[in-house]
């Protein structure tokens, strides 16, 4: 992984308002007089943000391929004979766990082999950029949902309900698209503000109940994403919704107009959801650094009380941040309906909701960060589907793998202690803890 | 960054600049009233829709048997004069509330003017019908229970300072292993105690990453959720489904009727029929209640969770108190998760618990992060679970998904209309730091 343009200088000195954590290990383990290294080298075996992530990746592909290990049978049968034939043993469990993440690799990425042969006869190539763009796809909605958990996140709320947002998103920009007939220069944008406000109004209701009555965002989210799956039943089965002639919980298909549009031709699904979610990046970078309105959210995320004292409203921008967190989990499922699905059924954006929050807690809550943790969890997805149709391991295994993964990033100082990083830059989460009271 | 890093002290403010909280079973008035209020709308809701709404004629029965309780015979009413007079007495109880607002007793007012809804609607719903309002009632029971675990294991953690988010995840991890165990021995007690194991492990996780390394404690609650959802769900996949007949297909505990008490109607089948869970729940909620309130160890375990610094100079290990609460509220979690397999359908499932884990969160912060109060709080939403089955056989007109989502509905409302700003204990959330 590159080192992300937002991270913190490893050799500055880690900051006065930093976790205990930092503290309490630096006590632990003085440094080592030692002959200093050169810089780039120094790098690498430091635990800034680029090295922890990597080993935190790292770790849980190593763990995952153990999990594979011990549930295999034929693994495990090879493995009771280890003392007589070591070789066998050994060469099966590898080939197993080698076989499936090369699955994983080649469905997320790219095949060496299809790529060899469109170069080499210069035809195929749509079948070589499959996997990637079928990457790209799945990325899309994690990185508009990721950066709407992860603004709410540096702000010290807690949107657990990108769920229930993106199904909102979704239903009213599906309403929009089968509602009215109109060209498609202004449809689509009538399709996508309606995703937007959809989730926005479904962000708007937990960040209402919290300012005003100081009802926990965590388990009001929580409901709603459940409030908001029967509701999806709800419409799924009735008019106008429902596909007509359909007795299955199917919805209308969106009209060409509403669609869109593919980014390189028909063959590709890559879409131009993909371009909102990059502009939403850049924007989202914008507004967090260089906005006033996004200065004081996180003046409110790191102390409510120097933001209470110096005027901010945190009623105001705890609202303002769920509604939000929510608009963009709104465009999420936007995104996934007018770029690809183009209709929804029952349990729609399946585990994207909740990808989203650890791909907030794996980009550190900022926008670039949530774009490279985006596109690792949405190549481990696609790559996923391809491990199973290849090697009849459950797709299962990657949430296994990304829960690992942020279990690691979330903890930098037990990576850090695993393979004896030397401390300096820490990498942790920034995060405010308000607990329930809050 | 820095700048604004430097310019503000660290995130969390330490717990004992705090003011000393008010009590918290207080209630504001403004509160009362809105309850005595709400009430009053109940009352008009039944007399125009349950009582003037239907024809005279219509009756209702309530079945009052189920077997091993002496017959009773069944209750027959008429809806509209039920409810109507249920409606007088729901507006006197709103009335009162409004007008005297009692502190102490304004919650069982509530309650009680809540309970003749209910009634009302039972009768109304059951027009022209036959409802059998005891096995509703042990209906509710057995949906209480893993709620009951729940939160039991929530205030073990938070009444000793640790938010625990991952209860969800624990249930997950005591219902996989708790089947699986169990089918694999053929001894279901193995399988309750597989469960406790395959909790307190997750606690001791929880307890791991947030005491040793003080990381977030509800994103490392969150964070063993999805680990334990996507483990449960690939290792059924994986390990289960191929031979599911040995390995998922645990018997499950039969109720257990106690002499005598048993046979006394409506009570017996609902209180004294019930399968062990049901009886482990009961005895594990006098358990934590004396031990919390009653005990040392609960004196200590609430200092740490309200002031851990006091605590520590007075030579409580604040850590070590947070490590053991916190496994073994992972434990009491799991064994609430083996009952969703062992104790009711017998078979493990992904994602089976459908974020009831959540939902005990709630009814703990509900009940005030007390045993009894955390009670009350599940008892509701057993009640909406059971009757939302009951509505769906009787087909009364409410689209299933709108009875389905109720439970979460009545969650969100209690949380933000019942409860307001509740008062958690003073350190939860807060990692522990020496000085």
């Amino acid at each position: 992984m590159p080192d992300q343009p937002g991270a913190r200088n490893p050799a500055a000195p880690a900051p006065a308002s930093s976790d205990a954590t930092s503290d309490a290990t630096s006590d632990a383990a003085p440094p080592r007089p030692r002959r200093p290294w050169p810089a780039p080298l120094r790098r690498l075996v430091e635990a800034n943000v680029a090295v922890v992530t990597f080993l935190s990746v790292f770790s849980a592909l190593l763990l995952g391929g153990v999990l594979i290990i011990v549930t295999t049978p034929a693994v495990l049968h090879a493995l009771a004979n280890i003392v007589s034939s070591p070789g066998r043993a050994l060469g099966v469990a590898g080939s197993t766990v080698g076989d499936a993440y090369s699955a994983m690799f080649t469905g997320a990425i790219f095949s060496p082999s299809s790529l060899g042969h469109a170069i080499s006869t210069g035809h195929g190539w749509t079948a070589t950029l499959t996997p990637i763009s079928e990457s790209l796809v799945s990325a899309t909605p994690l990185i508009l949902a990721g950066i709407g958990v992860a603004i709410g996140f540096s702000t010290g709320v807690f949107n657990i309900g990108a769920q229930g947002q993106l199904i909102a998103g979704a239903l009213a920009a599906l309403y929009a698209g089968f509602a009215v007939r109109l060209p498609i220069g202004i449809h689509l944008p009538i399709v996508v503000l309606a995703g937007a406000a959809g989730g926005a109004i479904a962000g708007w209701i937990p960040g209402y109940l919290k300012a005003r009555t100081g009802a926990h965002e965590v388990i009001t989210t929580i409901m709603l994403n459940y409030v908001m799956l029967n509701l999806l039943n709800y419409f799924l089965t009735t008019r106008p919704f429902q596909q007509p002639g359909q007795s299955n919980a199917i919805s209308k298909t969106m009209p060409s107009t509403a669609r869109l549009p593919h980014l390189f031709g028909s063959g590709l699904r890559v879409n131009a959801g993909l371009v909102i979610a990059l502009v939403l990046v850049a924007a989202a970078w914008w507004f967090t650094r260089r906005s006033t309105l996004g200065f004081s959210f996180r003046v409110i995320g790191l102390n409510p009380r120097a933001g209470k004292t110096a005027g901010i409203d945190a009623r105001r921008v705890t609202v303002l941040v769920l509604t939000i967190s929510g608009a963009l989990a709104g465009l999420a499922g936007m995104a996934s309906l007018a770029g690809t699905d183009y209709f929804l059924s029952s349990g729609y954006g399946g585990n994207i909701g909740f990808n989203a929050i650890t791909v907030a807690l794996l980009g550190r809550n900022r926008p670039v960060g949530v774009l490279l943790a985006a596109l690792l969890f949405g190549a481990l997805e696609v790559g996923g589907r391809n491990m199973q149709a290849v090697t009849n391991i459950p797709i299962d295994l990657t949430s296994v793998i990304q829960a690992l993964i942020v279990l690691f990033v979330a903890t930098p100082v037990l990576v850090r202690e695993i393979y004896r990083l030397r401390g300096t830059g820490d990498g942790s989460i920034q995060l405010s803890t308000s607990g329930w009271g809050g | 960054m820095s700048v604004l890093e430097a310019a503000l002290p660290g995130p969390s403010p330490p717990p004992e600049q705090h003011a000393p909280p008010p009590d918290s079973r207080l209630v504001s008035s403004g509160r009362i009233r809105g309850m005595g209020t709400f009430l009053v709308a109940l009352a008009a809701v039944m007399t125009f829709a349950f009582g003037l709404g239907v024809p005279s004629s219509d009756r209702a029965t309530f079945i009052l048997t189920a077997p091993p309780a002496v017959n009773v015979a069944p209750l027959t009413m008429s809806v509209r004069w039920v409810s109507i007079v249920l409606a007088v007495l729901c507006a006197a109880a709103g009335l009162w509330l409004v007008f005297r607002r009692e502190q102490r007793a304004s919650y069982l007012v509530f309650g009680a003017g809540f309970t003749l809804f209910l009634w009302s609607f039972l009768t109304w719903v059951a027009r022209g019908a036959q409802l059998n309002f005891v096995q509703m009632l042990a209906t509710t029971l057995i949906s209480t229970t893993p709620l009951v675990f729940g939160s039991l294991s929530g205030i073990m953690c938070e009444r000793s300072g640790v938010i625990n988010i991952a209860i969800e995840g624990q249930f997950l991890a005591g219902a996989f292993l708790g089947a699986m165990i169990g089918s694999v021995t053929g001894d279901l007690w193995l399988g309750v105690l597989a469960g406790a194991v395959a909790g307190g492990l997750f606690g001791w996780l929880l307890a791991f990453l947030t005491l040793r390394y003080g990381i977030d404690q509800i994103i490392a609650g969150v964070v063993i959720v999805a680990f334990c959802t996507g483990l449960t769900t690939f290792l059924t996949e994986q390990v289960l489904t191929p031979d599911q007949a040995t390995l998922n297909s645990p018997q499950t505990f039969a109720a257990i009727g106690i002499p005598l008490l048993d046979k006394i109607p409506i009570v017996g089948p609902v209180l004294f029929d019930q399968n062990v869970f049901v009886y482990l729940a009961a005895v594990l909620l006098v358990v934590v209640h004396v031990g919390l309130f009653r005990t040392r160890w609960g004196l200590r375990v609430r200092a740490v969770g309200e002031h851990p610094h006091a605590a520590e100079t007075v030579g409580v290990h604040v850590i070590s108190v947070r490590y053991r609460n916190v496994i073994l509220g992972g434990a009491i979690a799991g064994i609430g998760g083996a009952s969703f397999t062992i104790g009711s359908v017998g078979q493990f499932s992904p994602q089976m618990t459908a974020g009831l884990g959540y939902v005990a969160l709630a009814a703990m912060i509900f009940g005030r992060w007390r045993p009894f109060g955390a009670l009350g709080a599940a008892l509701l939403f057993g009640f909406c679970v059971s009757l939302q089955s009951f509505l769906a056989v009787l087909n009364v007109g409410i689209p299933s998904p709108f009875l389905a989502m109720a439970p979460y509905v009545i969650t969100i409302a209690v949380v933000s209309g019942l409860v307001g700003r509740v008062r958690p204990p003073a350190a939860d959330g807060a990692p522990y730091r020496r000085e």
